[in-house]
């Protein structure tokens, strides 16, 4: 069984990171989550292999790597919604905080750990109703209106719709639902936002748009993105992680990944060989 | 124009012809069911109708207000047993269920739907009549409560499944539990469908005969109480069409319209209701 509580890990080097150099790099950091030894099924099937990895806080972290590799599969085993499907299996250990996510209670840990999605996925409910959603059910003491306000000001978003809250959320362009979506993870104050490819729906406008924002957003919470596209990856990332076939193959800051990647593969793939 | 081409016309324009008169005749048949009921219905009725009970064989006039008390109350309870039991199993079945359990539940669901409903009626009979040694509204409500569980059921499910799984995954990131995620943003995603079933299950049983025919029986006066024999809008139709008298026929295209209307004005409300709230595109 796991033990509930755990001396709360603040400097943690993941022992992946692949050279000397990294790991003076990142030795300075906190990690507020770490994964070690992250195996994963589906059915038979394994998909990630022995991942570990850190997930320094306030900064942002990219999951990069061609179709299949297994990131978005990663990434969705950081707040367990790798449970809603069935026959799926994971082992190994992945702490927030120090404390294991799999011993915790999952709805309460979706609370600290929000979710964007790759398409813009808003409630079939008002702009105001589906940024209180996440305030609603947890039954939140906050009062609503002002953190609403606050989380679609976070968002980029609310100068936009600030006249319009009450219209149906359907009424907004992509951009601005995938937007919308941000401040609903938002609203309720996680301490980690999982974006799993936000911009691949939407037009190179859009997706400057919230490039920027997760920017911003990183003095507010620890990020993690997964994306397919590399020059979004240096654009926006501290760290980046490349993956393939299950396998982390390479995880660096983001500058040292992207100018001189030490594994044949890695350099491959972002000088464009394969992928 | 190439032989092979006229002929590719000529087959083109055939099927064009035959797929529109085949839709034509379809909405004729309708059309013509309903012009007929209004046109006799229409003579026939009156304010009698909906306010004196129906008059002793051998007189003229009278009406059918018992008939129509009785067929509300019948209705009432056949949606108070087969709606909560259809809604709540078809969440179960789209939200909790899988494999083998699930299989079981929809291919009986499926079975019911298909039993004829007189068979429901003796059904009723040896259950709800019997042990009270009475006819009542019951035992009716509950026939047709039954045959409501099946349709609601199948066709909730449908669009419970239909509500796109970006929308459950968006509910279920922000920390919503299961339950939370049906009843916050499943239900009210697939309500405009959920409450379409509803009322179908609602038409479809409300003019059923043959069930009532061994549970409700039938009433010439008001019924003294839920468990009693009770008179309603169809058996009347039963009753009337079948008797040799000119009048009772009139009563009864009366009595068609009247139930027709009723249909009518439930489900005009019902799509009122549903054309506020948001709808989810469909992507």
């Amino acid at each position: 069984m796991h033990a509930s509580v755990r001396p709360a890990v603040s400097v943690n080097i993941p022992p992946t990171v692949t050279n000397a150099g990294t790991r003076e790099a990142t030795s300075a950091l906190s990690m507020r989550m770490t994964i070690s030894k992250v195996n994963f099924f589906y059915g038979a099937k394994q998909t990630l292999f022995d991942i570990s990895m850190g997930i320094a806080t306030n900064k942002v972290t990219a999951l990069i790597g061609p179709s299949g590799c297994g990131k978005s599969t990663l990434l969705r085993t950081f707040n367990r919604m790798h449970e809603t499907v069935r026959n799926s299996r994971l082992q190994g250990e992945i702490l927030l905080d120090g404390q294991d996510i799999i011993a915790q209670d999952v709805t309460a840990l979706r609370r600290r750990i929000g979710m964007v999605f790759q398409r813009p996925n808003p409630f079939p409910k008002s702009i105001f109703d589906n940024v209180a959603y996440g305030l609603r059910i947890n039954g939140s003491k906050l009062p609503i209106a002002e953190a609403v306000e606050k989380s679609l000001r976070h968002a980029a978003l609310w100068d936009e719709v600030k006249d319009h809250l009450h219209k149906s959320a359907y009424e907004l362009s992509g951009g601005q639902q995938q937007r919308l979506c941000i401040a609903r993870a938002l609203a309720v104050e996680p301490e980690v936002l999982l974006l799993d490819e936000p911009c691949s729906a939407l037009d190179p406008i859009s997706t400057a748009k919230i490039e920027e924002l997760l920017v911003q957003l990183k003095d507010l919470c620890t990020i993690v993105i997964v994306t397919h596209n590399m020059q979004q990856a240096a654009r926006v990332s501290d760290f980046t992680a490349f993956l393939l076939l299950g396998q982390l193959i390479e995880f660096s800051p983001t500058p040292q990944l992207f100018t001189t990647p030490t594994d044949p593969r890695t350099e491959a793939y972002i000088t464009g060989r394969f992928g | 124009m190439s032989p092979r081409l006229r002929w590719r016309k000529f087959v083109s324009g055939f099927m064009l012809t035959m797929t529109g008169v085949c839709a034509v005749v379809a909405v004729a048949v309708l059309f013509f069911i309903l012009g007929y009921l209004v046109y006799h219905g229409g003579t026939s009725i009156s304010w009698n109708f909906f306010t004196k009970l129906p008059a002793p064989v051998g007189e003229t006039g009278g009406g059918m207000a018992n008939a129509i008390v009785g067929s509300a109350k019948l209705l009432l309870l056949a949606t108070l047993i087969g709606v909560p039991i259809g809604f709540f199993g078809a969440i179960y079945l789209a939200e909790f269920s899988g494999g083998t359990i699930a299989f079981v539940v929809r291919y009986a669901a499926d079975l019911l739907n298909g039993v004829p409903s007189i068979v429901i009626g003796i059904f009723a009979f040896t259950l709800v009549v019997q042990p009270f040694k009475h006819f009542s509204t019951l035992a009716g409500g509950f026939a047709l409560g039954l045959m409501m569980i099946p349709i609601t059921l199948r066709s909730t499910e449908e669009f419970l499944r239909a509500v796109p799984r970006a929308l459950r995954e968006g509910a279920m990131a922000l920390g919503a539990s299961k339950w939370k995620t049906i009843s916050t943003v499943i239900v009210p995603a697939a309500y405009r469908g959920i409450l379409t079933a509803i009322l179908l299950a609602f038409a479809r049983v409300a003019g059923e005969t043959a069930p009532l025919l061994f549970t409700a029986l039938g009433n010439r006066f008001w019924s003294p109480g839920w468990n009693q024999p009770t008179a309603s809008l169809p058996a009347m139709i039963y009753t009337y069409a079948i008797a040799p008298y000119e009048d009772w026929h009139r009563q009864a295209w009366a009595a068609g319209l009247v139930l027709l209307g009723l249909i009518l004005v439930i489900n005009i409300v019902a799509r009122a209701i549903l054309s506020r709230g948001i709808a989810v595109p469909r992507s």
